[in-house]
């Protein structure tokens, strides 16, 4: 199916850059998200609007086009150049914090009222309600949407085969207009990307986990059991006696 | 109307409190769109003293504790803590809407226990409390937890320090909260109906909390509550409040024997 030489050179390489991609970029849209998010909250309405924009912004515009104009259009104009897997990672992050950042903002807003008031009342700085208070609430059920939209991103990394960054799916188109013969790598392309995600959907699973667990929600499990076992939703089973009961 | 002129001739001052004018409002106005819910307020109440609010729901007894809170603003008028401001301060000789810097300082003094007790799922019960005196007031993590353990004491729950929040019942959830408000050492507690969220049998352990609260300390209480059996127990005052405004004051004597207003007495009949 493939020759041990494009296996080495061009494979791997290409299977390696796609995670090195997908977890730089899952970070620079991390902070992206958390930055954007919380400031969609601000009391200031000058701070709401700027960051609205963004939000808007590069949520309706397309990633692959930005990537084009990131490394193509961008150089031209300032006469800088970025290597290309920075302007792929700058193009997915941008936009996929922006995605972020009304997944952020859903769940600040998801927290109750009463939680805030009693911040006030305890007269936390408003950034103090939020580091210690709000934020640690409203995590958990950022982890869901997050998983969803890491998905995506990895998903997403293929854009980059577009500028020229040799990811695998680079090295898959490689190797069709090599020996014409498509079938067999993109087959394994689309298992690959179905086993990253897998793996991304099990760590975040465990993650909620435990962060359920810290807000009190739901006892952690550990070992094998949590990164298989999955989490139900709001049962009203208690999990443990398997009895009903007031929550 | 000065609500406090009426009752304090009738009793022994506390020699432990000053009794000074700790909280003025000054003919605050609220109002929810064209519902006006407080209008042109004026009442104080004398450092160390325990007043209960009474009257039918949505007559404003909750409004004048969230005030008081800065969980909203008047829309006319204004509060005064200690003398100062609470919302307002004054630069270049005019009264302008307070910055949070300002806020924060005059609302130290203040503290407040919910119906709902709102305390932070994310924490332990030891956490909740120690959080706000470490982070806000400075304390040492061992000051906190010192302080904390004392309270734990005082509200019967010494050994409930490590669990969290959805692990314990109404009433105890409560008494943490009440632990939790004083844990910052303000000079008012706002109690805003403390008991009506709890089962019936909870709500007697929680009661007898603030009473021993009420005995031991000098702090000055504001209560909202429907429990008058309580009121009477504990309060140096009762106001009676009507559609925003206080329709009779006076001891709790005077206010559940021998009420003057029909109102009141209407009232009364109703809920006892």
């Amino acid at each position: 199916m493939m020759s041990a030489k494009f296996f080495e050179n061009w494979f791997l390489p290409g299977v390696w850059l796609t995670v090195q991609i997908t977890v730089l970029s899952a970070l620079f849209a991390f902070v992206v998200s958390f930055v954007i998010g919380v400031l969609r909250t601000s009391r200031w309405r000058i701070v709401r609007i700027l960051s609205g924009a963004y939000f808007e912004i590069f949520r309706s515009t397309s990633a692959l086009v930005f990537m084009f104009w990131i490394a193509f259009t961008v150089p031209m104009l300032l006469h800088i150049k970025f290597a290309p897997m920075f302007s792929g990672i700058l193009a997915l992050g941008i936009t996929y914090g922006a995605y972020g950042s009304e997944i952020v903002r859903g769940a600040l807003a998801a927290v109750p009222a009463a939680q805030r008031e009693a911040g006030i009342a305890l007269n936390f700085t408003p950034m103090q309600r939020l580091r210690r208070i709000e934020l640690p609430q409203a995590w958990p059920e950022m982890l869901p949407p997050f998983n969803n939209l890491l998905i995506e991103l990895l998903k997403g990394t293929s854009l980059v085969s577009l500028i020229a960054v040799a990811d695998m799916t680079f090295a898959g188109n490689l190797k069709r207009l090599v020996s014409g013969d498509s079938a067999p790598i993109y087959t394994l392309l689309l298992v690959l990307y179905f086993v990253f995600a897998f793996i991304l959907t099990r760590v975040m699973r465990l993650l909620e986990r435990r962060a359920k667990a810290r807000v009190g929600q739901r006892p952690a499990q550990s070992g094998l059991r949590a990164l298989f076992g999955g989490v139900r939703e709001k049962s009203a089973i208690d999990p443990i006696t398997s009895a009903g009961g007031a929550k | 109307m000065s609500a406090d002129s009426n009752s304090s001739s009738q009793e022994t001052p506390n020699p432990a409190v000053d009794g000074s004018e700790l909280i003025r409002f000054d003919k605050v106005t609220k109002r929810f769109g064209s519902n006006t819910v407080l209008d042109n307020l004026d009442f104080s109440v004398n450092s160390g003293k325990h007043v209960t609010l009474i009257g039918p729901s949505g007559s404003g007894k909750t409004t004048i504790l969230r005030l008081l809170m800065t969980l909203m603003k008047p829309d006319g008028g204004t509060i005064k803590v200690n003398g100062e401001y609470l919302t307002h301060e004054v630069k270049d000789g005019k009264l302008v809407p307070a910055g949070e810097k300002h806020i924060r300082e005059i609302r130290k003094n203040i503290g407040m226990v919910f119906q709902q007790f709102n305390l932070f799922p994310n924490m332990k019960v030891l956490r909740n409390i120690t959080e706000a005196p470490i982070s806000v007031l400075g304390l040492s993590k061992d000051e906190a937890e010192e302080r904390a353990r004392e309270l734990l004491d005082m509200v019967g729950l010494g050994d409930r320090a490590d669990a969290y929040p959805t692990q314990l019942s109404g009433g105890q959830q409560q008494r943490v909260a009440i632990a939790r408000a004083l844990a910052m050492r303000p000079q008012v507690l706002l109690l805003d109906e403390v008991t009506s969220a709890l089962d019936p049998e909870l709500v007697a352990g929680v009661l007898d909390v603030l009473r021993d609260i009420a005995r031991s300390t000098d702090i000055t209480m504001l209560c909202v509550t429907h429990e008058m059996n309580f009121a009477r127990d504990i309060s140096d005052q009762v106001l009676m409040f009507d559609s925003g405004r206080i329709i009779e004051s006076g001891s709790p004597d005077k206010i559940f024997s021998e009420p003057e207003h029909d109102r009141t007495r209407e009232f009364l009949n109703a809920v006892l």
